[in-house]
């Protein structure tokens, strides 16, 4: 049974499916990124996602249009973290307690949002999820075209917003004034330019692109909401970006290995290899945590990273 | 000739308390014009209010003849003034040239070719050597200095504030800042320097005093000595302690230390197999540039931290396997160099400070209990004792001033210090009359034949204050000298790395 794991076929189907597994995690790992080079660390990925997750799906539920429901997504993203924001920044409240508190916000609103538009939550109507988009010609090319031209348009999104996110830290002038903030606030304060804005900027964008990464988990996966869905992929996205040495690149590597081993584990549920379901669920998690242990001496996260920054 | 800056009746008051005290003043186009104060003079505050970090409460700031108003450092930049800090505001991962170029420029794409044929201009014309593309983490303090400069003059500062610039750097890498500063000033800038070093001042154009706030004068520093300055700045004349000396150095041995070697977490030798030895009723005086082992060897002989190799002994005990309060509890004080972090807890109180690291220990503990009567009243005698300014043992450290939180922390380690007293940069950042007071207190523990080690960026202090010179780079002792054979110019040659045999 272990052979059909090596079969052309399967092998293809892994590594698409673990691109498309990608796309939710690579989303909010990217907007993290950014936040966390502005010095914040937003532990409230995972209620963001859940956030995008339900308006993503809610949108697309009441207009019937997929690109509404990404949109309703990426604005309950924006309020979620300018929410954030305005407690971390501006009152300057304790960055990992505040996060975790908008998680449970977000748990209990979106419960209770589902529960008193559909009075048996068992009977929540679905919708229609995004399709496959293969690229023309691409798509064709044997083996490589179906792991990475035959997918849906919000991962062909995902992975172009690695080298946008590269281009926009290494390129723009903001990128390099948010990278200074996560290092040095004072360096770009004492020039006088205003630290507090452009944090607000980058956890924005952060809570945007985990709204984006939510949406994904509905819109273009399972058509349904169900409460808790997210299952601790923000929380992944977190691990991530430690693993990915807050590099787009990196972090891009990072995603795929931890996809590839979540589609690989339900690929062997799938052959019907005897191993405990519970075990192969844990691996992806499992990886996670080996991957912090080994990075606990190559990474260098942020100096300034989980501190607010007061002019003294 | 009109000012370029003109300060008049600046005012500025944090809660009852008044910073700056209808301050006027004027700078000059192409002068090298020194603020010289004790700390809380409100050199400081002016500076800030300068810069547009504070905002005066009254007064008026004109440039150029136009008056001004600073909300922000953005109004300030736009008024052409430039600030370098005391402690440097760089990126150590960032290239020199994206420390200066960030938070500059137009549009979204960061253009670094048009900064760069800038910065190299700016850099040549001041005859500055720096690879642009180093990251700045990479530079040697006084490296790290220039593009502090370099930072301020690319925004198109023409007035540059320097705050203590060369509380870092080495005497030769001082005078180089000081050609280029004078460099500066001929080509029309304007620069203000914040010290209180009287050799600084000396070098500059004019120097205006200041006390608790007011102008004392404004004078020509051609016209006036260094102690008719002196008195201006603490309104007394002070006299100089002054180590007598002490015939013969046969005194045994308390503290010895043999070929000690430590590394640090990137495994880089702080200590490099380093051997010294402290002796009864002696000095022994260490210099060195800030960061060349001396944090380490205090801790090391401190217990604080462990070594790799080598053995420290103390009496002639190693210490090896000797927890920090065992090598107090055997007659050893320790005077850290960051007071606030090392010496003090700031949240607890004065009382509870003085017993600390002893309140397992007679006459402190009752019991479980901590005896609180009796710390109370130590407590009190120790501020008689010190004359720490203090509403009572009760106050807590964060309250104090940096001085008498020094204060606090001398009376518990000169307590202690019975056999071998510990003092990394006692006096950093003190004012003339409390510096004068803890030397005192150093050398009448000398007197009681206490074995002591003196770490001082004031080269002239420890020329006072020791017996021997030691001096100390990258973890290595480039050699000890009696203190008579010391020189200002030797001892900093010493600090840059040359070992004694070669110095000239």
């Amino acid at each position: 049974m272990w052979t059909d794991l090596l079969e052309a076929g399967i092998i293809v189907s892994v590594l698409a499916a673990a691109i498309r597994i990608a796309t939710p995690i690579l989303f909010t790992a990217l907007g993290e990124l950014v936040a966390e080079r502005a010095g914040i660390y937003n532990m409230g990925l995972e209620g963001m996602m859940l956030m995008g997750a339900f308006a993503g799906w809610l949108g697309t539920y009441h207009s019937g249009s997929a690109l509404v429901g990404i949109g309703a997504a990426v604005l309950a993203g924006l309020v979620m973290s300018l929410l954030f924001a305005f407690m971390v920044i501006t009152l300057q409240i304790e960055q990992i307690v505040t996060g975790l508190a908008l998680n449970l916000l977000a748990s209990g609103l979106s419960t209770f949002w589902l529960r008193s538009a559909f009075s048996d939550v068992n009977k929540v109507p679905g919708i229609s999820i995004l399709q496959n988009a293969p690229i023309p010609l691409l798509a064709d090319i044997p083996y490589l075209g179906a792991v990475l031209f035959d997918q849906r348009v919000v991962t062909y999104a995902a992975l172009l917003a690695v080298p946008a996110v590269w281009l926009f830290l290494y390129r723009s002038r903001l990128g390099l004034e948010i990278r200074c903030i996560g290092e040095n606030p004072k360096a770009l304060d004492i020039k006088g330019h205003s630290v507090a804005l452009r944090q607000y900027a980058a956890v924005l964008f952060g809570g945007a692109m985990a709204g984006l990464g939510g949406a994904c988990l509905t819109v273009a996966a399972t058509a349904h909401f169900v409460p808790d869905m997210v299952n601790g992929r923000g929380w992944l996205a977190l691990v991530i970006v430690i693993a990915g040495g807050w590099s787009p690149g990196r972090v891009l590597a990072a995603a795929l290995i931890f996809s590839f081993l979540d589609a690989l584990q339900l690929q062997i549920q799938g052959v019907g290899i005897q191993i405990p379901y519970q075990l192969l669920l844990a691996m992806p998690y499992v990886a996670a945590i080996l991957a912090l242990m080994l990075r606990r001496k190559a990474g260098r996260a942020p100096t300034m990273l989980g501190m607010s920054y007061r002019r003294e | 000739m009109t000012a370029r800056l003109s300060i008049s009746n600046l005012s500025k008051r944090f809660g009852p308390v008044i910073a700056n005290d209808g301050v006027s003043l004027e700078i000059r186009p192409g002068e090298l014009h020194c603020l010289l104060g004790e700390n809380g003079a409100g050199k400081s505050t002016l500076s800030s209010c300068l810069y547009g970090l504070y905002q005066p409460d009254q007064g008026r700031i004109v440039i150029d003849g136009e008056e001004r108003r600073f909300r922000s450092p953005a109004d300030a930049i736009r008024a052409s003034i430039g600030m370098v800090h005391q402690h440097f505001v760089l990126v150590p991962t960032f290239t020199v040239l994206e420390n200066i170029v960030v938070g500059t420029g137009a549009g979204w794409r960061l253009d670094t070719r048009a900064a760069r044929r800038r910065v190299s201009e700016l850099c040549q014309r001041n005859g500055l050597q720096l690879n642009l593309d180093a990251l700045v983490g990479d530079l040697s303090v006084g490296e790290q200095q220039w593009v502090e400069i370099v930072k301020a003059l690319y925004l198109g500062a023409r007035v540059l504030i320097l705050d203590e610039p060369t509380a870092v750097l080495t005497p030769q890498e001082s005078e180089r800042l000081f050609t280029l500063l004078q460099q500066m000033t001929a080509d029309g800038l304007s620069i203000i320097l914040i010290t209180h070093k009287m050799n600084e001042v000396m070098r500059s154009d004019r120097v205006t005093v200041l006390r608790r706030g007011r102008v004392v004068g404004t004078v020509e520093t051609g016209s006036i000595t260094r102690e008719e300055l002196t008195q201006m700045m603490i309104g007394r004349q002070l006299k100089q302690i002054e180590a007598e000396d002490r015939a013969g150095s046969g005194a045994p041995a308390v503290v010895t230390i043999s070929a000690v070697s430590l590394r640090d977490a990137r495994r880089v030798a702080v200590l490099d197999n380093l051997s010294l030895e402290l002796r009864a009723g002696e000095v022994l005086g260490l210099a060195g540039v800030a960061g060349n082992g001396q944090r380490e060897l205090f801790e090391a002989i401190a217990g604080v931290r462990r070594t790799e190799r080598g053995e420290i002994r103390l009496d002639g005990k190693s210490v090896a396997n000797l927890s920090a309060a065992d090598i107090a509890r055997r007659g050893v004080g320790y005077v850290p160099e960051d007071r606030f972090r090392d010496g003090l807890v700031p949240d607890l109180t004065i009382a509870e400070n003085i017993v600390l690291g002893q309140q397992w220990q007679a006459p402190w503990r009752r019991g479980v209990l901590l005896d609180a009567a009796r710390m109370r009243e130590h407590a009190a005698r120790s501020i008689a004792d010190f004359s720490i300014a203090t509403t009572g043992p009760g106050e807590r450290i964060r309250r104090l001033s940096g001085g008498n939180a020094q204060k606090v922390i001398l009376a518990r380690e000169l307590a202690k210090a019975t056999r071998c007293l510990l003092c990394n940069q006692p006096t950093r950042g003190l004012d003339v009359g409390v510096i004068e007071y803890v030397h005192g207190q150093i050398l009448r523990k000398r007197q009681d034949g206490v074995a002591i080690l003196l770490a001082s960026e004031e080269l002239e202090d420890l020329m006072r204050l020791s017996d021997r010179i030691a001096v100390i780079f990258r973890g290595r002792i480039m050699g000890i000298l009696p203190r008579h054979s010391a020189s200002i110019a030797l001892l900093g040659q010493m600090m840059a790395g040359t070992p004694l045999e070669q110095a000239a």
